[in-house]
This record gives C-alpha cells, sequence and structure tokens, in this order.
C-alpha cells in the first residue's frame, strides 16, 4: 500500500503543485489508510469519499492548468462536525441536529477548500463541543490513537485522532476552553487556537460566543502555520472577525527561538499537576532554553479562578445560543405533542444529551434574577482581571508557557461521573479563551507511553512567535516523530 | 450562596424550555450545587472597581446597511421537521 499518507500537509501541498504527486492518488492513500484505521478508532462522523476523489480531481486540473497558489493544494483535510457545509449533514455531535443539512458553508472550510484542500470527512466531537474526552457525542466515542482504551480528549477528539492516526495531515478543530490544544496534546499532535476574532465564524455552531475561535490541528508545526496563514483574516459575514492584517506564518518560522523570553508561572503548576507531566514539561522548557531562548518566571495571580470564570461565562453564552434548538427550523422534533410549549420541552429533552442539559440549566441559573450579580457579572469580572494578569505577564516575556494539561489522555469512563473534575481537566487552557489570546500545543514527549503537550501563550494577534518558538523546539526534539503503533 | 435544590432545577428548566425527568433534576440539583461551591472562589476576589469583560476586546464594527442576497426560502425550509408551503408548521400555540 501506498505510504503517501505518511506525509505532511506541507510535503503533499509541494510535491502536488510541483505536480510529482497528483491529489488523486494522496486521496486516495488516505482514504485507504483510513479504511484499514478508521474501525479501530471511530474518529469520523461521517465519510464524503466521492465528493474527496471529486475535489482532489478539480485540484489536479487546475494545478494541470497552471491555476496556482494553491498553498494547500491536494491535502487532506478532516473537518469538525461543528462547522458547516452545504448540503453536507452537520450534526455537532447532537441528536437535536438530525438530518440537519445546512443551506451554507462555513468560511473557514471554504478557505481550505479554496487553497486546495480536499475535505474527506466530517469528524466526532462532544455534543455541540461541551466536554473535554469526545465522550459526549450522541454517536460514537472516538478511541486515542496510542491506547484504544483511552480518550482522545475533546471536545475536537475526533479531529486529532484523525490527524495522529495518519488518516489526514490536517484538521479543523474548535476551542472554546481547549477544545483544539487538549485534544492536540492527548493525541500527540500540534494544535493552534489563534486569537479571538482571528478566524472567521460563520458558519461555525456556535457554543460560547465570546469564546469560541477555529483552529488547525496537524502534526507538525509548520503544517499549522500554513493552515493558519489561509484561515486567518477578516470577513464580512462575521462581524467579529478581526481586521488585523495576517503576516506570512510559514516564512516567519525561520527566524528561531533566540533572543525570545518564555516565561512560567510556577505558581500555576503548585498544584493539581501529574509528576511525570511536570518532568516533560522541564525538559522541554530546559531545550527552549539551549535553543537561545531566556527563561522567566511570571506571575498569574487570578488563573487559579479560570475554571469557575469559564463555567460560569461560557455556559450563560450557551444557555442564550442554543436556545435556537426547539424543534421549529431544522433538526429534530419530538412527534406527537399538542401543544407549541409541549413541543419545544420534548423536542429539546430528547435532541440534547446530558451534558449539554447540565450546561443549559447551569448557565441558565447564573444568568436568572437574583444570581445575575454574584455568579454571570462577577465572573465577567474576574475575566477582565485574568487578562489583566495576562496584559501584565507579556511586559515581561514574549511567550508563556505551561504544561497543555494536567494528566496524560485519561480512560474511558474515569471522569464521566463527576463533571467537575471534567472541568478541571481544562485548567491550562481555559485562561487563553478568558483573555482572548493565541495558544500552542506542541508535543514534549511520553509519560507512561501516552503523548504529553507542551502549551504556548502569546501575546493577542502573535501567533507568529508562537509558532516560530514552536518550530524551533520541533526541529530540535524528535518528539513529533513519535507514531502511535497501530 | 444558598443550595441548589431539585425545585430549583424544575424552575430553571422552565424557563429554558426543557422538562428533565425526576432524576435529572436531582443528578443535576446535586452536580450543579458541586460546581457552584468550586465557584464560590470568585466571590473571594475584590472586583467593586474592575469593569466587567464581555468580550475580549474586540473593537466595535459596523457594516454598511446594504441590502445583500439571501438564502433562497426553498433551501431553508428543506431541513425544516416540518415545512408547509412556505411556512414552518408548529403545534398548536395556545391551549392543549
Amino acid at each position: 500500500m501506498s505510504d503517501l499518507w505518511r506525509l505532511t500537509a506541507s510535503e503533499t501541498a509541494r510535491g502536488v503543485r510541483d505536480r510529482s504527486l497528483s491529489a488523486q492518488d494522496v486521496t486516495r492513500a488516505h482514504l485507504a489508510r483510513i479504511g484499514s484505521v478508521e474501525p479501530a478508532i471511530d474518529a469520523f462522523l461521517q465519510l464524503l469519499p466521492e465528493r474527496a476523489m471529486e475535489s482532489a480531481r478539480r485540484v489536479d486540473d487546475q494545478v494541470a492548468a497552471g491555476h496556482d497558489p494553491l498553498p494547500l493544494a491536494g491535502v487532506p483535510v478532516a473537518i469538525k462536525d461543528v462547522l458547516c457545509m452545504e448540503g453536507i449533514p452537520t450534526t455537532c455531535g447532537s441528536r437535536i441536529l438530525e438530518g440537519y443539512r445546512p443551506p451554507f458553508t462555513a468560511t473557514a472550510v471554504a478557505a481550505l477548500e479554496a487553497a486546495g484542500a480536499v475535505v474527506v470527512g466530517k469528524t466526532n466531537m462532544d455534543e455541540f463541543a461541551m466536554g473535554s474526552s469526545t465522550e459526549n457525542g450522541a454517536y460514537k466515542k472516538t478511541r486515542n490513537p496510542w491506547d484504544p482504551g483511552r480518550v482522545p480528549g475533546g471536545s475536537s477528539g475526533g479531529s486529532a485522532a484523525a490527524v495522529s492516526a495518519g488518516m489526514t495531515p490536517l484538521a479543523l478543530g474548535t476551542d472554546t476552553g481547549g477544545s483544539i490544544r487538549q485534544p492536540a496534546a492527548f493525541c500527540g499532535v500540534v494544535g493552534l487556537k489563534p486569537t479571538y476574532g482571528r478566524v472567521s465564524r460563520y458558519g461555525l455552531v456556535a457554543f460560547a460566543s465570546s469564546l469560541d475561535q477555529i483552529g488547525p490541528l496537524a502534526r507538525t508545526v509548520e503544517d499549522v502555520a500554513l493552515a493558519a496563514s489561509v484561515l486567518c483574516g477578516a470577513d464580512a459575514l462575521d462581524a467579529t472577525s478581526a481586521l488585523q492584517p495576517v503576516p506570512d506564518f510559514v516564512a516567519d518560522l525561520a527566524s528561531g527561538a533566540k533572543g525570545l523570553r518564555v516565561g512560567v508561572p510556577w505558581g500555576f503548576l503548585e498544584k493539581g499537576v501529574d509528576d511525570d507531566i511536570l518532568a516533560r514539561f522541564r525538559d522541554a522548557l530546559a531545550d527552549i532554553e539551549a535553543l537561545g531562548a531566556r527563561l522567566v518566571d511570571v506571575s498569574l495571580p487570578h488563573v487559579h479562578h479560570a475554571i469557575a470564570t469559564y463555567y460560569i461565562v461560557a455556559t450563560a453564552e450557551a444557555s442564550s445560543n442554543l436556545a435556537r434548538y426547539d424543534g421549529v427550523r431544522y433538526g429534530f422534533r419530538a412527534s406527537g405533542a399538542r401543544d407549541l410549549a409541549t413541543m419545544y420541552g420534548e423536542t429539546r429533552d430528547r435532541g440534547f444529551g446530558a451534558e449539554v442539559k447540565r450546561r443549559i440549566i447551569l448557565g441558565t441559573f447564573v444568568l436568572s434574577s437574583g444570581y445575575y450579580d454574584a455568579y454571570y457579572l462577577r465572573a465577567q469580572k474576574a475575566r477582565t482581571l485574568i487578562r489583566r494578569d495576562f496584559d501584565r505577564a507579556f511586559d515581561s516575556c514574549d511567550v508563556v508557557a505551561t504544561p497543555t494539561a494536567p494528566s496524560t489522555a485519561f480512560r474511558f469512563g474515569e471522569k464521566t461521573g463527576d463533571p467537575l473534575q471534567m472541568y478541571l481537566a481544562d485548567i491550562f487552557t481555559v485562561p487563553a479563551n478568558l483573555a482572548g489570546i493565541p495558544g500552542l500545543s506542541v508535543p514534549c514527549g511520553l509519560a507512561g507511553g501516552l503523548p504529553v503537550g507542551l502549551q504556548l501563550l502569546g501575546r493577542p494577534f502573535d501567533e507568529a512567535t508562537l509558532l516560530r518558538l514552536g518550530h524551533a523546539y520541533e526541529r530540535a526534539t524528535p518528539h513529533h516523530e513519535a507514531f502511535p503503533a497501530l | 450562596m444558598p443550595k441548589v435544590t431539585v425545585e430549583t432545577v424544575g424552575r430553571v428548566a422552565k424557563l429554558a424550555h426543557l422538562s428533565l425527568t425526576v432524576e435529572e433534576r436531582a443528578t443535576f440539583a446535586r452536580q450543579l450545587d458541586e460546581i457552584l461551591a468550586y465557584a464560590e472562589s470568585i466571590g473571594s476576589l475584590d472586583t467593586e472597581p474592575v469593569p466587567p469583560m464581555s468580550h475580549a476586546g474586540m473593537a466595535e464594527r459596523l457594516r454598511e446597511d446594504a441590502p445583500r442576497g439571501g438564502i433562497p426560502q426553498k433551501q431553508v425550509l428543506a431541513s425544516a421537521p416540518d415545512p408547509a408551503d412556505r411556512l414552518f408548521r408548529v403545534p398548536r400555540v395556545i391551549g392543549g
């Protein structure tokens, strides 16, 4: 069998553009790889083999006709099923969107396809992106390619597992509290949550609108940089997309780590982090220092309030965003109800899973009369304090480094009975969403045979520095070369 | 803060158009109580002089109020569970 599935996105695009590779051969190789490993992983909710071959043929034709640049020419990509594609079922991992075929395509997906990427399928996720393990999806559980008894992380667990298992070199995820970075860490791949507003969210099913961001997952920092260059930028269809200029992230990679100041918030890492995670983190810091970066101590005095703040802000926004699922305009409707109010209630009761209901209830509660000031308003103020912590930290450093998650991938069912324990798995990723800053997770070795992620956080709109440091670290270490035995 | 009771969950569920089973109400009451007890930590913060942050510092931006094409009605209705002619049909609104 062809080994084309081992190529990175950058290698594939280069090959297709100089016609040493055909997009159709590349796509066929990935579909074959999916055929052999997907039964053991269950990363996809839906495969689109015919559409993918048709896209690949079009890319080959375009390249043959001299239509370039196509920076992602022939690169197979997996799309988290929270992003709409016209005419293709989009479920968000929820029963309530069963049968929904969106009449539009998300700008992020359209941008990838316009750049020559080939969409091969829609990936599994926690229902409405609410979860840290991909166990909350209504349709299936995705297994971690490194250990089938463990979760791939979440909520973009399908995308992370697909990339980790070599089913695609690139995938899109979304990150509201860590949903790109944490599964990237658990599955041993690279994941970028761009700055809030960096990537258009038109066509993204909303969870928490002040936190959600779309970003790429891949096996190398270079591939993530390549995809980010295509994805970032203002969009007239999303009023929250930022007008900031987008640099050539790939060209910037060469500048290396020398002279960068890397802040380490040791006070934040004192409690609740597994020893072997801390050991890998310290190794990574030593490697970064050896690359010519300088380590500095920074303090983030309010970040230990991040989980509490996040679960108030995010659920409040979710309770409002999910009010639209009422069985009237799209998706599932409970049949047989005699009046409208009963139909709403039964549709939502049967359409939503337990975690989504729990968060709707929590969010409705913190917004309700008598509790708004004590919870929601106070959380919004705590959010300001957390943002200021980062502003101050970035006075003395260019990047803040932490582990991506406090543990490696956990076992199925290990945290499902205790929502609070599941929420605490996001402790290191949530602050970036609250502050609106970018975050990158890169593999930094194994602990007990499972991947560990190093998280790099940056100033707003300074993804370039994160990618540059991540790339230099990756060049100097072998961690990204590790492949799960499948 | 008062303990989250089964009744509180029931009242909130009604606001959220969820009915929930008796078991769900009991489980959510216990779990929400635990989550909110954890969230009490932000009560210790001196947030009096701090402005609330509703989003991550985006500048307000308005677009021209120019008409632009929408999605064809037929396409929108295609995903409706019970379309009728040019409408979304629903069960009766008032009374049972």
